[in-house]
């Protein structure tokens, strides 16, 4: 692999990385681990944790999969890797 | 127009709308039989996506579980949408950029292997074909209730649909019908439910009515709900009994298992480009979010409207409970399906609905004067009663039954489409007769889907008795097997044939083996299927996840001290993590 290559790559994977562990903490932190202690905050007639259990979680995982979509696109282009438009 | 009338014109003509698309629609190559000619728009392939992955347990069952299961049902909402970020970010785009028609095609190139392919081949037709099972019994269900046939004629119509638009239409027919679908089970799904949360709380957003105050109480929903359910001696609605490793790991399981399904990966098969793979996933999820965050809304809100309707008043109090003979029509009607059962158990000729399990709830209820539980609730009819509970108008009712039976029938269809193209493709012209022609593949490709439909409607009609058992086997055996060697394929380059097979096998015969050890299916189980019981506290639901981590060691293991894979892999490997050079909307 080439130099070039290899760059796109680590940061392509620092991206999937960084990611994965807001998916993370989302869904297994607040909606699981932490889920009582959220719990004890609440807005709106919702208690924290249960909310992000089953609202919350669902609402990140949308957003982070567009982010993605808008920085590969980014990062696609800065290294020339990017599939022509037609 | 009487109800059963207006069911038969709204589900006759959803169905006149797919046949049509399947004869616009009808596939005349392999690529796009398997593919759809990979020419499909990424907007178009995320609702497609979205009606194949909802299946008949997303729309009729999953608000149902969530009812009663309150905060622990929120597995099933975590899980069934977090692997769309794990086939974003780690499966699509890459196997999208490979280019070829099956998983496990990528399985057998990448690991240089046949062996590899068949065993991912096995895999791929165990899971799909538990999960149709479990589709056209959807379909029945729908069809003996609401069209009032014997299920037996609902399944024969249900197949004979399928079989037309897969067979003729291949992905490409499915993906257009998939896309009707959708719109049919999203309406029907939410208007029932924006009517329900208008009149409980005055807001018509389920979403935002699930925190709003009930009318004509001032109380939260969920506080509200805590409260009548811990009275009559249930769980805190917004709390569970199941231990935090055990939540964690069904979790784990079931968006691993995700994003590890042949049937949903394929999908991104068939868009043009690689950019297009990754935001498909992203629409994907947002049309699945739709519904997913729904659900739970609907599901607290059916429990309370169901508790309040037979608890009219005081718990305890002489005439707190609902009267038999007072009971609304709706539940005469789920009565004769023997869905809903009720035994007056005390002779007052009223009905009560509590926790006759709870012990520290047991002295209450003799106090009362309560004898048992009289009332049994199938979870299933809570989302297919709804319309009812709520009154709305007929329309409404015959709106669900079809967005049931399309729930079904998209998934019914993604599944049995992945069936035959593992048949024709991966073991046909992959592995015993590579020198059929492609014309010869295509007429395999359609026999194989239409023998997979008489398969699927058979085990619809006789149900073998674990079904119910064995779903935790397509997602543990997903998550356990296919999932793990496809992501090493693409991020490692180090892991070879032999660490590839042995991981597949460990993941696979182990997870296997602690489902069966405790749920039993051909046999009494083993072991007593309870918590004291199990490895570090996760039940069989959840074990794909160790299954899957077991094989990440034993590849990685048998990796290191075995031959590298040959320098052409690995430039392969190096070819699929830059999206340029994707082949466009061709043929191969």
């Amino acid at each position: 692999m080439d130099e070039q290559s290899a760059a796109y790559w680590k940061r392509n994977v620092k991206l999937v990385a960084s990611l994965t562990v807001i998916w993370f903490i989302v869904s297994y932190g607040f909606g699981i681990l932490f889920v009582d202690a959220l719990n004890s905050i609440e807005i709106a007639g919702f208690q924290l944790g249960f909310w992000f259990a089953q609202q919350g979680s669902i609402y990140v995982f949308v957003a982070l999969i567009f982010v993605y979509v808008a920085k590969m696109n980014k990062l696609d282009r800065e290294f020339d890797v990017h599939e022509d438009d037609d | 127009m009487d109800l059963t009338t207006l069911t038969y014109i709204v589900v006759g003509l959803s169905f006149a709308l797919y046949i049509g698309i399947a004869i616009w629609a009808k596939a005349s190559t392999t690529g796009e039989f398997y593919v759809a000619g990979k020419g499909v728009n990424p907007v178009v392939n995320g609702m497609a996506t979205a009606a194949d992955w909802m299946s008949a347990a997303s729309f009729i069952s999953m608000a149902g579980l969530i009812a009663f299961l309150g905060y622990g049902g929120s597995v099933y909402l975590m899980g069934w949408t977090g692997g769309y970020c794990l086939l974003a970010m780690l499966l699509a785009p890459y196997l999208r950029k490979y280019g070829k028609f099956t998983v496990p095609e990528f399985i057998g190139d990448r690991y240089y292997s046949k062996a590899a392919r068949i065993v991912a081949v096995i895999c791929l037709i165990f899971i799909s074909f538990t999960y149709v099972a479990g589709q056209m019994r959807g379909v029945g269900i729908v069809f003996s209730r609401f069209l009032e046939v014997e299920i037996l004629t609902g399944l024969i119509v249900g197949m004979g649909i399928v079989f037309i638009y897969a067979v003729l239409g291949g992905m490409k027919g499915i993906t257009y019908t998939q896309v009707a679908q959708y719109c049919v089970l999203i309406v029907a799904y939410t208007i029932p439910a924006i009517f329900i949360a208008f009149q409980l709380t005055g807001n018509p957003l389920p979403q935002l009515a699930f925190g709003s105050t009930v009318n004509g109480t001032g109380e939260f929903m969920l506080e509200r709900l805590n409260k009548v359910v811990t009275e009559l001696g249930f769980l805190e609605y917004t709390t569970t009994n199941k231990s935090t490793i055990d939540i964690f790991a069904i979790t784990a399981a079931l968006m691993v298992g995700t994003a590890g399904l042949p049937h949903v990966i394929v999908r991104f098969f068939t868009v043009p480009k690689v950019r297009d793979a990754r935001s498909s996933a992203g629409w994907a999820l947002v049309f699945i979010a739709l519904l997913y965050t729904t659900a739970p809304a609907v599901g607290a809100m059916a429990r309370l409207n169901l508790t309040e309707t037979i608890q009219t008043g005081e718990v305890g109090a002489e005439d707190g409970n609902l009267s038999y003979e007072e009971r609304p029509d709706w539940m005469k009607r789920w009565e004769s399906t023997g869905l809903l059962k009720f035994e007056d158990k005390n002779g007052d000729g009223r009905i009560q609905y509590y926790n006759d399990a709870n012990k520290d709830f047991a002295a209450k209820a003799t106090e009362y004067g309560w004898a048992g539980n009289e009332l049994t609730v199938d979870r299933d009819i809570m989302v297919l009663a709804n319309p009812e509970i709520a009154q709305l108008p007929n329309w409404v009712i015959a709106l669900v039954a079809a967005g049931g039976i399309a729930a079904a029938l998209s998934t019914a269809a993604g599944l049995l489409l992945v069936i035959s193209s593992g048949v024709s493709h991966d073991l046909l012209k992959g592995t015993f007769t590579p020198d059929m022609t492609e014309g010869q593949e295509l007429m395999a490709g359609r026999i194989a889907a239409a023998v997979a439909i008489l398969i699927a409607g058979y085990l619809g009609y006789n149900p073998p008795g674990f079904v119910a058992q064995v779903v935790a086997f397509a997602f543990g055996l997903a998550a356990s097997s296919l999932f793990p060697v496809i992501i090493m394929g693409i991020f490692s380059k180090k892991i070879n044939r032999e660490g590839a097979i042995a991981g597949m096998l460990t993941g696979l015969i182990f997870t296997m083996g602690y489902i069966l050890a405790y749920k039993g299916v051909f046999f009494e189980p083993i072991l007593a299927n309870t918590p004291d019981n199990w490895l570090f506290g996760i039940s069989p639901e959840g074990i794909g996840t160790v299954g899957m981590v077991l094989n990440f060691i034993v590849a990685f293991a048998v990796s290191k001290v075995t031959a590298e894979p040959p320098e052409h892999i690995q430039h392969m490997v190096e070819d699929i993590r830059v999206p340029k050079g994707a082949s466009g909307a061709v043929d191969h």
